[in-house]
């Protein structure tokens, strides 16, 4: 891994050598920290054993930090895999199956990681509180089957005593590791080398749509991000961590705990987490030395001792309402202040030879002359609600093309259709001659075509550049890549289309700000930036004016212009004036119907949509 | 292969402890459905309840007395959560809910702990729930048949609550859309702060009723948060009726294989649950698209 490090570190030569020490600060923190902690802590009254055990929570957090502080993933069930590991490197140890310490932790890791994607496959199927409740139901099932299936190889209630010793042969040479510092040296470097795959792991474009997937999971499914994937395998990765955790834990200890299993296992994981910081990475470990440290000194209070838990608890439940990004997140933030959000893409890449975003290439093997997208008889039933019926439609290459319809005439909803976000009752959308219906809005944006939303669907704690990117990666990706030990920095020409994109809709200036402190225009404007950054040749526009003032109206109705060479468009407004000069043929819904389609001069004649919507507007709008 | 009678004994063993089951869970269940919140802090108020019921119970000798102060202490401690604490927390992340009633369930476990002390208690049958039953050729403790009549008349009571009265149509329309119904010009707080002290009561009072089937200890929280998790899993998160044909499902589940082997007997329930979350995820009763 180290070495691996090393590599990155010479490759990019183009790159100041300070801006690289800069980037791998935190590592280097971390490794000193190591290196110092027992010539300080003692001192403080740590001894060797409470800080091996500080960092094989410190490791075990880091797996679940990926899982709940970047993925936003909350589990209450991470103790299954600590137990699985623990039990199945210490069985195999005790059992003499497996001789070498290193092996049977590796076997632990892998078996751990498989019980991940079977339970990462059966929770990741809901979101939300459904995940917390069965990932914490789960948990508990392990702890049934440790005291009941495999009662005969864990020990059931006594657990697995006598794990022998580490020791680690080199075929010359065989090194025995005893308890106390040369323990801690040994956990250290598994920490530390956990530390800097996470670290990757974070700063991957893995990492950075897991971020995504937290900030806003819907949207980074429509910009082309196969999320279910994403989060299963941060899921399994967390089990990894989990799994040799739990085997450092049996062979520090010589004895595998049967509690390893249980519900405060996973529970002490969260609330360390939450304490420490989530999404820091460090957070786990800082939280760990809190929670085990005041353990420790508490049960020195004779009065007191007792009571630690209810202590605990009540500093917990203030933690997480007045202090969210606890004692890591409150440095950070601390830290950042004054200075500007730390930069993930290089400003000053190339623009000028861009100035035109990459637009994907059409498919190939559609069928020429077909038109570019296609709708035929589309239909959408709620119940006994038809909200759009028997809809055909169909956009030529390089057409601009508008949609208007008075209030409830089923436009949303034809057009989460058209972007395969709505499965249809009845019909069919074909996408360049190809069939699309059904196949959901990943593949559609994969295929090349984005939908902007009537309400922003951003990533609102990462800055512009990173919400660009977003989009930038799917297309450069595809839908899933496992490129987690990649660096962001070196995927090629990303920056140059993050920039391009930017610049596009005119945020260069705001590159670095966060979305959340963006005033509304400007979020607008990204908003068309996201679906634009997919490279999408064709792009649908859900009333893309909406709640702008009149300065900005002109401004996107002006970017809507520029953005036409090599895309077709459709847009879906309520602004008639920019809609007319817009559009080259109007498509008019009404009461989920098409009633007339035209070029804007025969919309505005057609007596039916004068009376339908034109004319007829006061009566439908206070209807 | 057991015997006709043992097996009609656990048949009905597991209808006793699966209604208990919906009942505890039917206090989860409205409180997510109508509030949006899922409350960790569930199986912490029926340790609450039962502990607050034993104590009564030692104090009056009436088990009535000790139901009536179980239910109330839970609404009193789900009252004051709701206006002191939830109420900051509707407007906030899932995470954030979870989290802080997580929190919360280890204050209250570890104040009981610290009055009662962390030792087992055994909360003696109510007089007139002493001796056996006989039905038909079925020999059965006759307060776990008294406790199945209690757990199905309150969830009678409960089914009449919120489909017969306009608090429960208010409830159930909040459950729909909270924004809407405040609309209207109903006090949706107040219906809040109701629905959660009734979720909390269901819980303490379910405490109660168990208390003298098990042994009382403050660690019970979490076995109680697994099962009811378990129940609303299976029966859909939010549906009243998905809690109760969860619950009976879970309690036939947990009795039926506990007749075979009683070590497999929880194993099994997370075996169903994984088929409904393969098969039908969003749970029995549960609804498309709901989270």
């Amino acid at each position: 891994m180290s070495a691996h490090t090393e590599q990155s570190r010479f490759s990019t030569p183009t790159r100041p050598q300070g801006a690289i020490a800069r980037r791998q600060l935190p590592e280097i923190v971390v490794g000193v920290c190591l290196l110092a902690a027992p010539f300080v802590l003692p001192h403080l009254g740590m001894s060797a054993d409470l800080l091996t055990r500080i960092l094989i929570w410190g490791l075990f957090g880091l797996g679940f930090d990926l899982l709940f502080g970047y993925t936003g993933l909350l589990s209450f069930g991470q103790s299954a895999f600590y137990g699985t590991g623990g039990f199945v490197t210490a069985y195999v140890l005790t059992a003499g199956i497996v001789p070498h310490m290193l092996l049977a932790l590796l076997i632990g890791v892998i078996i751990s990681a498989f019980a991940g994607l079977i339970i990462g496959y059966l929770t990741l199927r809901r979101t939300g509180i459904y995940f917390a409740m069965s990932t914490l139901a789960f948990g508990e099932m392990f702890y049934f089957l440790e005291n009941s299936l495999f009662k005969e190889y864990t020990g059931g209630e006594n657990g697995i005593a006598g794990v022998p010793p580490p020791e680690i042969s080199l075929g010359f040479t065989t090194f025995n590791i005893s308890s106390g510092w040369p323990m801690y040296w040994f956990v250290a470097i598994f920490f530390f080398v956990g530390y800097l795959i996470a670290r990757r792991i974070v700063r991957s474009p893995f990492g950075a749509v897991l971020k995504a997937i937290r900030g806003n999971p819907k949207r980074a499914l429509a910009l082309g991000h196969s999320i279910q994937n994403y989060k299963l395998t941060v899921f399994v990765i967390a089990a990894a961590y989990g799994g040799l955790a739990g085997g450092l834990l049996g062979v520090f200890q010589s004895y595998m705990p049967p509690d390893a299993f249980s519900l405060d296992t996973s529970a002490q994981l969260v609330i360390q987490t939450v304490m420490g910081g989530a999404g820091t990475l460090l957070g786990p470990v800082l939280g760990a030395t809190i929670w085990l440290y005041l353990y420790e000194g508490l049960q020195q209070v004779s009065n007191i001792g007792a009571y630690w838990k209810l202590i605990l608890g009540f500093v917990f439940v203030v933690l997480v309402t007045v202090f969210r990004h606890g004692v890591a997140g409150g440095v950070l933030d601390y830290m950042r202040r004054g200075r500007k959000t730390t930069k993930e893409i290089d400003p000053d890449a190339d623009t000028s030879a861009m100035a035109q975003l990459n637009i994907v290439a059409p498919i190939q093997g559609g069928r020429s002359g077909a038109p570019v997208l296609e709708a035929r008889g589309i239909t959408k039933q709620y119940g006994g609600l038809t909200a759009v019926s028997d809809v055909t439609f169909s956009l030529s290459e390089g057409e601009l093309r508008g949609v208007i319809g008075p209030n409830g005439a089923g436009k949303s909803t034809f057009f989460a259709m058209l972007a395969g976000e709505l499965a249809t009752t009845k019909g069919q959308v074909f996408f360049r001659g190809q069939e699309i219906t059904g196949i959901g809005v990943t593949a559609v944006c994969q295929l090349g075509m984005s939908k902007s939303y009537q309400i922003n669907q951003l990533f609102e704690s990462l800055t512009v550049r990173q919400n660009a990117m977003i989009p930038v990666l799917a297309r450069s990706r595809g839908k899933f890549r496992a490129d987690m030990l990649q660096s962001l920095h070196r995927s090629s020409g990303l920056d140059e289309q993050v920039n391009a994109a930017i610049e596009l809709v005119g945020l260069t200036h705001q590159a670095d700000t966060l979305v959340s402190e963006l005033p509304y225009g400007e979020k607008r404007r990204l908003e068309i930036g996201l679906a634009l950054a997919t490279g999408a040749n064709v792009l649908l526009f859900d009333e893309p004016l909406a709640g702008l003032g009149p300065e900005e109206r002109v401004h996107v109705v002006a970017l809507l212009k520029s953005i036409r060479k090599g895309r077709s468009m459709v847009i879906v407004e309520h602004d008639m004036d920019a809609m007319f000069e817009l559009a080259e043929r109007i498509t008019v819904l009404y009461e989920g119907r098409k009633l007339a389609e035209g070029t804007p001069d025969e919309i505005r004649m057609d007596p039916a949509v004068q009376a339908a919507y034109l004319g007829g507007m006061d009566e439908h709008e206070s209807a | 292969m057991p015997s006709m009678s043992l097996f009609l004994s656990q048949l009905f063993n597991g209808l006793a402890t699966g209604l208990l089951l919906a009942l505890i869970s039917t206090g989860l269940t409205i409180i997510y459905g109508t509030l949006g919140v899922v409350n960790f802090a569930h199986g912490a108020l029926f340790v609450v309840g039962s502990y607050a019921g034993f104590t009564a119970y030692s104090l009056t000798d009436s088990f009535l007395i000790a139901i009536a102060a179980g239910a109330a202490v839970a609404l009193v401690v789900g009252l004051v959560v709701e206006r002191g604490l939830m109420r900051m927390y509707y407007s906030r992340p899932d995470e954030d809910q979870i989290l802080v009633t997580f929190g919360l369930g280890i204050i209250l476990v570890e104040l009981v702990r610290s009055i009662f002390g962390g030792i087992s208690l055994s909360v003696p049958t109510p007089e007139w729930g002493q001796g056996v039953a006989h039905i038909g050729s079925l020999i059965y403790p006759l307060y776990r048949l008294q406790a199945l009549a209690i757990a199905a008349g309150t969830l009678a009571v409960l089914y009449y609550v919120l489909y017969r009265t306009s608090l429960g149509l208010i409830v159930r329309a909040g459950i729909e859309d909270a924004q809407m119904v405040n609309a209207l010009g109903i006090n949706v707080k107040r219906t809040f702060l109701l629905v959660f002290g009734i979720g909390a009561m269901a819980a303490g009072y379910a405490g109660v009723i168990d208390s003298p089937i098990v042994t009382l200890s403050p660690d019970m929280g979490h076995r109680i948060l697994v099962d009811s998790f378990v129940v609303v899993v299976i029966g859909g998160v939010g549906s009243f009726p998905g809690a109760i044909i969860g619950g009976i499902i879970a309690g036939e589940i947990l009795s039926l294989t506990s007749m075979f082997n009683p070590a497999y007997s929880h194993v099994m329930l997370f075996v169903v649950m994984a088929l409904v979350l393969i098969f039908r995820p969003q749970g029995l009763m549960g609804q498309e698209g709901r989270e």
